[in-house]
């Protein structure tokens, strides 16, 4: 059996939550095996799940669970793997799925790999990305049991099945040794490892009372504000918006890199993005040797253009 | 405190990247190595400042072959105590981490600290699994730390934002940018690591289960389809019927 853990916040699942469901029905198909989803504490549309392939969604419904400790998760989940006789559990490669996939491995004596980007093959190998970008790795994955994360963006999440009823797990929930004090999260964005658009700028933009056109560009294409790391380090934008080698990696379907010039440690965040289009003043900006398309020329100029163009193509 | 800081050597971050034997290892002939960043600039710095504040020691520990005694000997230049190395090639996480549980199980560190990642195989994997090992806590992608008595309060990145959160020690913890700010060792620094303890340790056989059975690059880009800037309309057409992403 496959088993999904589906992860949620503020009590509703993440959009990481529905592409570990897609991926684990798919394993469980080619496995000839069920999969089932289990979530922790509160999470409203548990039932959504079956919809992307789980046949059976499990809720371990203990309001610790709202906060996320690794030591405790791992221990849930290990159990519930345990109970339901689960070779194989699923996770997503987030700021969660990375403090408990290791974790779980240990526990579980298990295999495994995290930030898959290619469902196991007949002889369990699974393909992620090295290097930062720069290559990629087949891990061939050799116990009875297997933990696998899966990479933000990397498969599309499939919802072609019906809800099922969310059943009640009783597992005991250990304390946990660490206590949340306070979570704070931008309101009403797409964070950016699940992005599916991202407008990023840099240095180019040149201070950041400037950044109105770029966010007016996001809000047409529904896209997440990005930068590179000399604005985030000089305070124009906040850290968390900074992709790139020591910022967060991510691979949306579409990046837009506005007066950016490409330093080989920004292209590492950034170089797993299906489509890349570059704006710059700078025809040798190496950038555009990453990129799919570009235009050269003033962004002040261009991206104002551009946002008038795609709020027509948009609303077609 | 006694602390312990794991490092790792990675080929240096501009390094390009080429495959031997028909794809099945890494191509080392030319290849520069360096600490791996996030060791070294946040979870190392971190634990110096913590010790320079509070007293007590940090201790390094390596899982690697002679080679890497290079990458040591800077983590002591910078101002580690003492050091450590594991002689093992670092074949997978768990084997790492496992070995590094080993040397670390009977000495009471008060806190152990990793960089978030590797820069090259990216796994995040070890710290979460050392911390099962040894049954402590785990904070993954710690941005910021703040020490009062015996417990601490960190601040981790979470998708679009941070997460606070207060434990007491011991704990293990991953570091990433924020944590703290990169130190360059200097001469003193340096002559003083040439008479620091690098301890050279044989570990315990280990086995794989996840190993890595091919490597690939990536398919060359196609090369950029530059569009004129007074034609933006070609660019938000190709965008929508040639790659279909809008």
């Amino acid at each position: 059996m496959v088993l999904v853990f589906a992860e949620s916040q503020n009590g509703g699942l993440k959009k990481a939550a529905f592409e570990a469901a897609t991926y684990g029905a798919k394993a469980a198909a080619q496995l000839g095996v069920e999969c089932v989803a289990l979530t922790l504490g509160t999470a409203e549309n548990s039932s959504d799940l079956g919809q992307y392939g789980c046949t059976k969604v499990y809720n371990v419904s203990v309001a610790s669970l709202n906060d996320f400790d690794s030591q405790v998760f791992a221990k849930v989940i290990a159990a519930a793997a345990d109970k339901l006789g689960a070779n194989l559990v699923v996770l997503s490669h987030s700021s969660i799925g990375k403090g408990l996939l290791g974790r779980l491995a240990v526990r579980m004596d298990a295999a495994s790999v995290a930030g898959a980007n290619s469902l196991p093959s007949a002889d369990f190998t699974v393909s992620k990305s090295v290097f930062s970008g720069k290559a990629s790795a087949d891990f061939s994955l050799n116990a009875d049991r297997k933990v696998i994360s899966v990479m933000g963006n990397s498969i599309k999440p499939e919802a072609n099945a019906a809800a099922v009823a969310v059943e009640s797990l009783d597992i005991e929930v250990p304390a946990s040794r660490l206590k949340v004090l306070e979570v704070s999260r931008q309101t009403g964005v797409t964070p950016l490892p699940e992005a599916e658009i991202v407008v990023s700028a840099g240095r180019g933009m040149k201070g950041p009372e400037n950044w109105g056109i770029i966010e007016e560009l996001a809000g047409t294409l529904g896209a997440t504000t990005a930068c590179s790391r000399p604005v985030a380090d000089s305070d124009w934008r906040p850290h968390h918006e900074h992709v790139g080698q020591t910022g967060i990696a991510i691979r949306p379907n579409l990046y837009f890199a506005i007066g950016i010039s490409g330093a080989i440690q920004h292209l590492a965040g950034v170089n797993n993005s299906k489509v890349i289009v570059v704006i710059n003043k700078d025809p040798e900006a190496p950038f555009f040797k990453a990129a799919d398309y570009g235009i050269v020329g003033d962004l002040f100029d261009v991206v104002p253009k551009l946002n008038e163009a795609l709020k027509g193509a948009m609303a077609s | 405190m006694k602390l312990l800081v794991c490092i790792s050597k990675t080929p240096e971050t501009t390094s390009a990247i080429k495959f031997t034997d028909g794809g099945k290892a890494l191509d080392t002939d030319g290849l520069k190595y360096i600490m791996n960043p996030y060791d070294e600039w946040y979870a190392l710095v971190r634990a110096l400042e913590l010790k320079e504040a509070a007293g007590g020691t940090v201790t390094v520990v390596n899982v690697g072959p002679a080679d890497n005694d290079t990458v040591i000997r800077k983590a002591l230049a910078i101002g580690a105590d003492d050091a450590t190395r594991i002689n093992a090639e670092p074949t997978s996480a768990l084997a790492t981490a496992k070995m590094i549980a080993e040397f670390a199980k009977d000495q009471n560190f008060d806190a152990i600290f990793c960089g978030k990642e590797t820069i090259d195989y990216n796994s995040a994997e070890v710290p979460a699994m050392l911390a099962e090992l040894l049954g402590l806590p785990y904070i993954p992608l710690a941005k910021g730390m703040e020490v009062d008595g015996n417990s601490a309060k960190v601040v981790r990145d979470i998708e679009g934002g941070s997460e606070t959160v207060q434990l007491d020690f011991p704990f293990v913890l991953s570091a990433s940018k924020g944590l703290a700010e990169q130190r360059i060792p200097n001469m003193r620094g340096i002559m003083m690591a040439k008479r620091k303890a690098l301890n050279v340790v044989d570990p315990a056989g280990v086995a794989d289960n996840a190993v890595i059975s091919n490597y690939e690059l990536p398919s060359e880009k196609q090369g950029v389809k530059l569009v004129d800037a007074d034609n933006i309309e070609e660019l938000v057409r190709l965008l929508k019927e040639e790659a279909k992403v809008i």
